[in-house]
């Protein structure tokens, strides 16, 4: 059997997505096994996609978002190289929280970090021998074509091996269109109970000594939850793990659809149980995860 | 001959930097600089945001050390709101602070540093020089090291849901208290966790700092202070205290976190993104001259195993006190990090035991409620790279207004490029540089574990 070759590169990452491949635990190292990994700067000291032939490497992941010259540079180059490109995690696929700064832009960001030293008169900029950044943060597919999107921040380690396993053999995995509430157990009447969104200052109610099947579902209790929002892929076999941790969700595996705008989804899923999306302190945090692809703008008069 | 040499990236780090390195007409080092390369904009896109949201946000500036972010915030945020959790929160924050810090630890010991040290030079080609390579030659190592970090992870998500990217900690608390039950796992797993602590350290000083120590007195080390956190008696201490400056004759100022900007002040540079921390308190400014640098201070493992008077765990006390028998204090060998690293493994395996043996540990009540309010709150930690703080101040709708944020690493830009430069104007003579010299080079960064 031919090995395949694989690469993986961060861009505009926190290494989550890596840090969650490795969690495979020992069966990260039995895929290793089956492959050659040709490029893992995490792990490896290879370090340029230069010597690669045009569409040499079989699959390439990708994490992470695309906020400088140099990420787009680098995945323009691994587009080139590669015969599938696969997007690992929700910065890659959808900006990830990274692109809460589309609310603004990169310069606003690069005044409001180096302007704690308020002594100076003149404000020292970072430019020398640095890659320059682009306007705002995007996802991979605003500027190459991406075969496969893996979004979660981070996905699970075992959904990861799951689609690696299935890219290997040649397939094409997809996360089917469901719901992070398509795979809550939590108790559902209907109806939120005030009509208002509550903020996060208390526990809600459960009894820790129940399962999780006995708790009242987080936005029937008046807590903003995302998940009628959200895409399932945290929880196959049982709860979602934030939902476990009996805190609500909050959208990090991006749209049930990929084209899909969680801001406008979670207005119309709060109007079904009755709740006032007015009440929402901060509504642009509902695309907290998925700001990329211009949905998030910037505030109006902000530079 | 080479003009200038870019290492880019610098590999088995867990973030994204790389070096440069300037020489003159006959090819010998003029300068060096460690680019950091990210810009993440944490500090401007968190305005607005509800401060009590602030910890699940702020964990995507390190996918591994989430865990510290999202404490530091939860502790910041707790005093913007002036609340203090109950002694149940307090304590199921810093067990899983202290989990945290063992995988962490792990991955960076065995994963990215060892095959420096256990792939002889002769094998020094990079593909084998990696943990696959190890895998290959320590099997057995490598399965009970992959099966420690994956225990460390089951054990975060079987109690708190997630382990990357945590959510448990919440204002004013915890999210859910522990059971009976799930204590009981825990502490059995610990013990595991403990013993393969004890097992590391022996295995390391038999097997990686006995055959290098050559490369362990000299690679990239260099004169600098030290910052970490200490209890009110000098002890080591990961998740609440003091700040301890140590200067490099191993002079001590205590501090509280709140009182950092008296002390330290961050400087801007044009050559990276990360800004340069220094010692304000000493008078005497920030200058990386290689032969006399002002203001220098070091954060992470070897820089707290400095500034404690002792441990208050029993293993670690030993390990500790063997080595201040062999090399003294304040150390200043930079790959001493190595070392000081899994003294605190053990530290923290022990300190986790502890813990769970609290009673208070099982109490319900671990979360009070909260009211947004106008306030400053200040969280300090130490993470795995070092101290590391969050300061926000909030609106009388309790959402941020401002925030500054210095992470582990940050601290230590200047050494690092000290290091860096040591390290290169030690292996670069004459223009010559290969992949071993290039990978020594990387070896003085990767001891900081950036």
């Amino acid at each position: 059997m031919k090995i395949i070759k694989v690469a993986q590169e961060w861009l505009g990452a926190c290494s989550g997505c890596e840090i969650a491949m490795l969690n495979m635990g020992e069966k990260f190292f039995d895929l290793l096994k089956k492959i050659e990994m040709v490029h893992m700067p995490l792990l490896f000291d290879h370090k340029t996609f230069d010597e690669f032939q045009d569409a040499e490497i079989e699959i390439s992941i990708v994490s992470g978002c695309v906020i400088s010259e140099e990420h787009l540079h680098l995945l323009k180059k691994i587009r080139e190289k590669s015969q599938k490109l696969c997007a690992l995690g929700t910065c890659a696929t959808h900006g990830g929280i990274p692109s809460l700064l589309n609310s603004w832009s990169t310069d606003a960001a690069l005044k409001e970090i180096f302007s704690s030293n308020s002594k100076k008169d003149h404000l020292t900029f970072p430019n020398k021998d640095l890659s320059g950044f682009l306007d705002r943060v995007y996802a991979l597919d605003e500027f190459v074509e991406v075969d496969i999107l893996l979004p979660g921040c981070p996905p699970r380690p075992s959904l990861i091996r799951e689609f690696l396993s299935k890219l290997i053999k040649g397939d094409f995995p997809s996360l089917p269109n469901k719901s992070v509430c398509d795979t809550c157990p939590t108790l559902r009447f209907g109806k939120g109970r005030k009509g208002i969104i509550k903020r996060a200052m208390e526990n809600p109610e459960y009894d820790p000594n129940e399962p999780i099947e006995k708790m009242h579902c987080f936005l029937e209790q008046g807590y903003l939850c995302m998940g009628p929002v959200t895409l399932a892929g945290c929880a196959f076999y049982d709860a979602p793990p934030c939902i476990k941790a009996r805190t609500p969700c909050r959208g990090c595996y991006g749209p049930v659809y990929s084209d899909g705008n969680q801001m406008l989804e979670m207005m119309n899923a709060l109007a079904s149980v009755g709740i006032e999306w007015k009440t929402i302190i901060d509504r642009r945090s509902l695309l907290r995860f998925s700001g990329a692809h211009g949905l998030l703008r910037p505030y109006p008069g902000s530079k | 001959m080479n003009a200038n040499i870019h290492i880019n990236p610098i590999t088995r780090i867990e973030g994204h930097a790389s070096v440069k390195i300037f020489l003159d007409e006959k090819g010998e080092v003029k300068k060096t600089r460690l680019l950091i390369h990210s810009l993440r904009g944490f500090e401007k896109f968190v305005q607005g945001r509800p401060a009590e949201e602030i910890p699940r946000i702020v964990t995507r500036i390190c996918g591994i050390c989430p865990w510290m972010h999202h404490l530091a915030a939860s502790k910041a945020i707790d005093n913007c709101f002036d609340i203090r959790p109950p002694l149940a929160g307090n304590l199921l924050r810093e067990l899983c602070h202290l989990l945290a810090h063992i995988g962490d630890k792990i991955l960076h010991f065995f994963f990215l540093a060892s095959p420096d040290f256990l792939i002889g030079p002769e094998k020094s080609h990079y593909s084998v020089r990696n943990i696959i390579g190890i895998a290959k030659s320590f099997p057995a190592l490598t399965s009970k090291v992959a099966r420690m970090r994956q225990l460390v992870h089951e054990m975060l998500e079987s109690f708190t849901g997630r382990s990357i990217h945590p959510v448990a900690s919440v204002v004013g608390g915890f999210s859910k208290p522990m059971l009976e039950e799930e204590r009981k796992e825990l502490l059995k797993a610990a013990s595991k966790l403990l013993d393969f602590a004890l097992f590391s350290l022996e295995f390391a000083k038999k097997d990686i700092f006995g055959p290098n120590q050559d490369l362990f007195e000299n690679l990239g080390t260099i004169e600098t202070g030290f910052l970490g956190m200490v209890d009110n008696s000098g002890n080591l201490e990961l998740y609440n205290g003091n700040l301890r400056l140590m200067s490099k004759d191993g002079e001590v100022i205590d501090f509280s976190p709140e009182e950092y900007e008296s002390y330290i002040e961050e400087n801007v540079v044009p050559w990276s993104y990360s800004k340069v921390p220094y010692a304000k308190i000493w008078g005497k400014g920030l200058s990386l001259k290689i032969d006399d640098p002002k203001g220098v201070y070091r954060v992470n493992s070897l820089a707290r195993i400095n500034v404690v008077e002792r441990i208050s765990t029993p293993h670690a006390q030993e390990a500790l006190e063997e080595f201040r028998n062999r090399f003294g204090r304040p150390v200043q060998n930079t790959l001493l990090y190595h070392w000081a690293r899994l003294i605190e493994l053990i530290y923290a395996s022990e300190r986790v035991i502890q813990i769970l043996n609290k009673k208070e540990i099982t109490d319900p009540n671990v979360r009070k409620k909260a009211e947004p309010k106008a306030g400053r709150g200040i969280g300090c930690v130490e993470a795995p790279r070092g101290t590391l703080i969050h300061d926000y101040t909030t609106d009388k709708d309790g959402c941020i207004v401002k925030a500054n944020l210095i992470v582990g690493t940050t601290h230590n830009t200047a050494a690092m490029n000290l290091s860096v430069e040591q390290a290169a104007r030690s292996f670069i003579k004459k223009g010559y540089i290969d992949e071993e010299i290039i990978n020594r080079i990387e070896m003085a960064v990767r001891a900081y574990d950036p």
